[in-house]
């Protein structure tokens, strides 16, 4: 990051009396990856909103399906696999963006970006076959809470895959410029923290709703 | 007036639920506004045509990304607002104040339940924030010694989406109507059952849509106080308000996410029909209390600790003295924010959680009162053997520790769990929190208004119209609201249009009188705003530091250049602008070099405006609109990331004229 180095700030004169104004070559930390921390941690506050409320409502079936009932783990466990696969091949990305290899990065964004619709093909395909067996999400306050928690992330991940196109458009236009490798990183922590939630929404929602 | 729009009636897909119906012909009080708006509206329509004033106002504010322009726009945006939510108020206090036996008064129930809900929500989300905001957005870089936010961009676009939830609450005004709910719109009441109409929805998009640009403020000045500081200004050396900022902002980006999702899922309970808070199905509307608590506290503090930073600044300046206990001060900050996490469920005491559950929260919120008693006695004691000058800003902090020491005392009161369940949802509880929020948070932004305004226009503010302004709030507050203990001491409920009991009245009429005084002051306040430009050759500020100021905002020029600092300041000391004049450090006028600056943008209003019609068009149930404006917002901020160009570099020989420029007018 050129921006982040800042010169050495002279403090003192060499006679040791204080000196009050910098020469003019101060420049101050770039702040985008913080920012963009601060940003993430807010979106996982609103994720744990989520999780308190499905933590309250998740067992009020309303005399309609438990998870027991409705959750095919075989599926969930694919997606699982290839949710937490994309995080890896998005990591090559990365790997290839230090190496400054532009046509390596793409194709790495370009898989990464196939496994994301592919996560979100089988998602819409399970909500679809919930919705179609009478368990949607007006049901119960168990599916409410399940439908939006998912389907937050869900949501989540749709704008991650435009975010990802974009990214490549200005990659493969612009290439691997300052700018880019900024934006690229922060893409990079939003994928893994979507995964981050799903583990979260894999183990408390999926694993521990078949439990009797 | 809502059978128009029922839920049942059929819904076209260009205008949803949308008919002339909703437009409130049949009401005079409604009609009269809107006339007198409209005609307002077209003044200031005529005004800048003949002035010329377009061009300017759509390239230096409307897309100016300049912190001290954007925080100048949120105080506009907080004041206007405050009329408006100081009309709501007004005809409360008349309503109750005729409002008995045979008297129906002005106000049908309906209406007057619209008029407390506006009033609840307009004063907290679109005067105190947005005044707070702006206070922030405006200072803390000065304060700092940066020359703008870390993010630019993103602080436009932030104001622009709270003025768009801002506009969609006015909208509501003459298109349709507003919630019915109470400020906070309690489930089932405001779920789909009971309030079929639209009021509900305004109240959830104008929530949503302000609250995106505030969690986004409030990242943008977290990284900048975090970032961008002045070289030597360690964390233990940021001024007061910096201080409280960073708490502030801490606060905002930890419980706006909670505000966001909580009224996300009201939302799809009414508008995909979820059951997150409905009565059957496997609800839970107390979920909904527990959920918006968990923001609305930390919400008050969020308004409150900016402010004890602007009394920080005022009365060590003041009183010439550095400020007693600065440490200590930081600490009680740091220690109200994290406190101000783990007393939510003192608000609904009432809902049963059993005794050790409430006492648990009734010892956490009696604690907070610790923290700020020692700000108190901080502030007691810096004025303490100093010379103190008792300027108007120096009125508003002697008020506001006067009234707030009283409010916090109720405050503490409320907090004994047993004596809540006497008081809880009375007048006293409305008299307690006016009495924290007037006298705490109104007043600082008055003290800071009169503290700072020099600073950002370069001419002081008239002297008397802002003590005729203090008194008459000071006094109009004690009138209005000590009625309104006494009442809620015998037992009377909050939100009611119309009273049976007799003997009630004189106390309502009192407070009416009070409100009326309070009405004196804002006037007084207007006219001082007119004196004081009228007469801006005499006020005028030429040094950049008319009070003796002690923090770096008073190191440059009144109003400081575009770029603030034309030399990053270096920091020795606390109150380093004081250690400078100490010290007697003098600015270069050699070596100027170009400084490297942040660029206008029209992107950020435009994916404002079209994010705040997408709400339009969702309250309505234009579907069409809604997907094309939900479509456009995304395409529009996709756009906006392939601009690459979004600097400039200020020549230095520009920066040394400006410089030069400013020396010759101080001396």
């Amino acid at each position: 990051m050129a921006n982040a180095s800042s010169h050495a700030v002279n403090y003192h004169t060499a006679d040791g009396a204080p000196v009050f104004y910098d020469n003019g070559d101060h420049h101050p930390q770039q702040g985008t990856l913080l920012g963009f921390w601060l940003y993430l941690m807010s979106d996982c506050l609103m994720f744990a909103v989520l999780f308190a409320v499905y933590a309250v409502l998740g067992r009020n079936y309303a005399a309609g399906p438990s998870g027991a009932d409705l959750f095919d783990l075989r599926l969930i466990a694919v997606n699982t696999a290839i949710l937490l696969f994309s995080s890896i091949t998005y990591g090559f990305a990365m790997i290839a963006m230090q190496h400054g290899k532009k046509q390596a990065v793409l194709r790495w964004l370009a898989i990464t970006g196939v496994l994301g619709l592919s996560f979100l093909g089988l998602e819409i395909y399970e909500f679809a076959h919930l919705i179609h067996e009478g368990a949607g999400p007006w049901r119960s306050g168990f599916l409410s809470s399940f439908f939006i928690l998912v389907g937050t992330h869900g949501l989540h991940v749709m704008f991650g895959c435009i975010w990802l196109v974009t990214l490549m458009v200005q990659v493969s236009k612009l290439g691997l410029t300052t700018e880019n490798k900024r934006r690229l990183m922060c893409l990079s922590m939003f994928w893994h923290f979507l995964d981050l939630i799903w583990i979260g929404v894999f183990t408390f929602v999926y694993l521990m709703g078949v439990l009797p | 007036m809502s059978s128009a729009y029922s839920p049942d009636a059929p819904t076209s897909l260009i205008f949803g639920r949308l008919t002339l119906d909703a437009i409130p012909f049949h009401d005079p009080i409604l009609l009269a506004t809107f006339a007198m708006t409209a005609l307002g509206g077209l003044g200031l329509f005529g005004l800048i045509t003949k002035m010329g004033w377009w061009g300017t106002l759509w390239r230096d504010w409307i897309c100016s990304i300049d912190h001290k322009r954007i925080g100048i726009m949120y105080i506009v945006l907080g004041l206007v607002m405050m009329l408006r939510g100081f009309a709501d108020a007004i005809m409360m206090r008349a309503q109750q104040a005729i409002a008995f036996g045979d008297n129906a008064g002005f106000l049908p129930p309906h209406h007057y339940d619209q008029i407390f809900t506006a009033h609840g929500v307009i004063m907290i989300f679109f005067v105190a924030m947005p005044l707070v905001t702006g206070f922030m957005n405006y200072l803390v870089p000065l304060q700092i010694g940066a020359r703008d936010v870390a993010f630019p961009f993103l602080n436009n676009f932030s104001f622009w989406m709270t003025a768009g939830g801002a506009g969609l609450v006015m909208i509501s005004l003459f298109v349709g109507e507003f919630a019915k709910t109470g400020w906070l719109a309690y489930p089932p009441l405001s779920g789909l059952l009971h309030s079929p109409d639209v009021g509900m929805d305004y109240y959830l998009w104008a929530l949503q849509v302000a609250g995106v640009g505030t969690t986004l403020s409030g990242i943008n000045l977290i990284a900048t106080i975090i970032k961008m500081r002045a070289p030597g200004m360690n964390l233990m050396r940021m001024p007061v308000f910096t201080w409280t900022s960073l708490c502030t902002n801490v606060l905002i980006v930890a419980s706006f996410p909670v505000l966001a999702a909580t009224l996300a899922l009201l939302t799809a309970d009414r508008y995909i029909g979820t059951n997150f808070f409905t009565n059957d199905l496997g609800g839970n509307a107390m979920l909904y209390v527990n959920l918006i608590w968990i923001w609305g506290h930390p919400e008050v503090y969020i308004l409150i600790l900016p402010v004890f930073g602007i009394f920080s600044e005022v009365v060590s300046t003041f009183s010439g003295k550095r400020l007693f206990g600065y440490a200590s001060m930081v600490y009680a900050t740091v220690v109200i924010t994290i406190l101000s996490y783990i007393v939510w469920l003192h608000h609904f005491f009432t809902m049963g959680s059993g005794a050790s559950v409430n006492s648990f929260f009734g010892i956490t919120t009696m604690i907070i009162s610790i923290p700020t008693g020692a700000k108190i006695f901080n502030w007691l004691f810096t004025m303490y053997r100093g010379r103190i000058r008792f300027e108007v800003p120096m009125l508003w902090t002697m008020g506001f520790m006067i009234t707030f020491v009283v409010g916090g005392m109720t405050g503490v009161l409320l907090a004994v769990p047993a004596a809540d369940f006497v008081l809880h949802n009375s007048l006293f509880l409305i008299a307690h929190f006016h009495n924290v929020i007037i006298g705490g948070v109104v007043f600082g932004l008055f003290a800071g208004i009169n503290f700072w305004f020099p600073k950002a226009f370069g001419y002081k503010l008239d002297d008397f119209w802002g003590r005729v302004s203090f008194w008459c709030w000071f006094i109009g507050f004690w009138v209005a609201f000590t009625p309104l203990y006494v009442l809620g001491l015998m037992g009377v409920t909050r939100r009611m249009s119309h009273f049976d009991d007799p003997s009630l009245q004189i106390w309502f009429q009192i407070a009416a009188v009070g409100a009326g005084i309070v009405a004196l002051g804002i006037g007084a306040f207007v006219i001082q705003l007119i004196v004081s430009y009228l007469r801006r050759d005499q006020l005028r500020d030429k040094t950049g530091d008319i009070w003796d100021g002690r923090t770096l905002e008073w190191a440059t020029s009144s109003p400081p250049a575009d770029y603030n600092f034309a030399f990053t300041p270096i920091v020795h000391d606390n109150d380093a602008w004081h250690d400078m004049k100490q010290r007697g450090a003098k600015q270069p006028m050699t070596g100027f070099k170009a400084i490297h600056m942040p660029k206008n943008t029209a992107a950020g209003f435009v994916i404002s405006m079209l994010a705040t019609g997408t709400g339009f068009a969702l309250v309505w149930h234009m579907w069409l609109f809604a997907a094309l404006g939900f479509a456009a917002t995304v395409l529009a901020s996709i756009v906006h990331t392939f601009n690459y160009k979004r600097d400039f570099y200020i020549p230095a020989d520009e920066v040394a004229s400006t410089e030069a420029a400013r020396v010759l007018k101080s001396a």
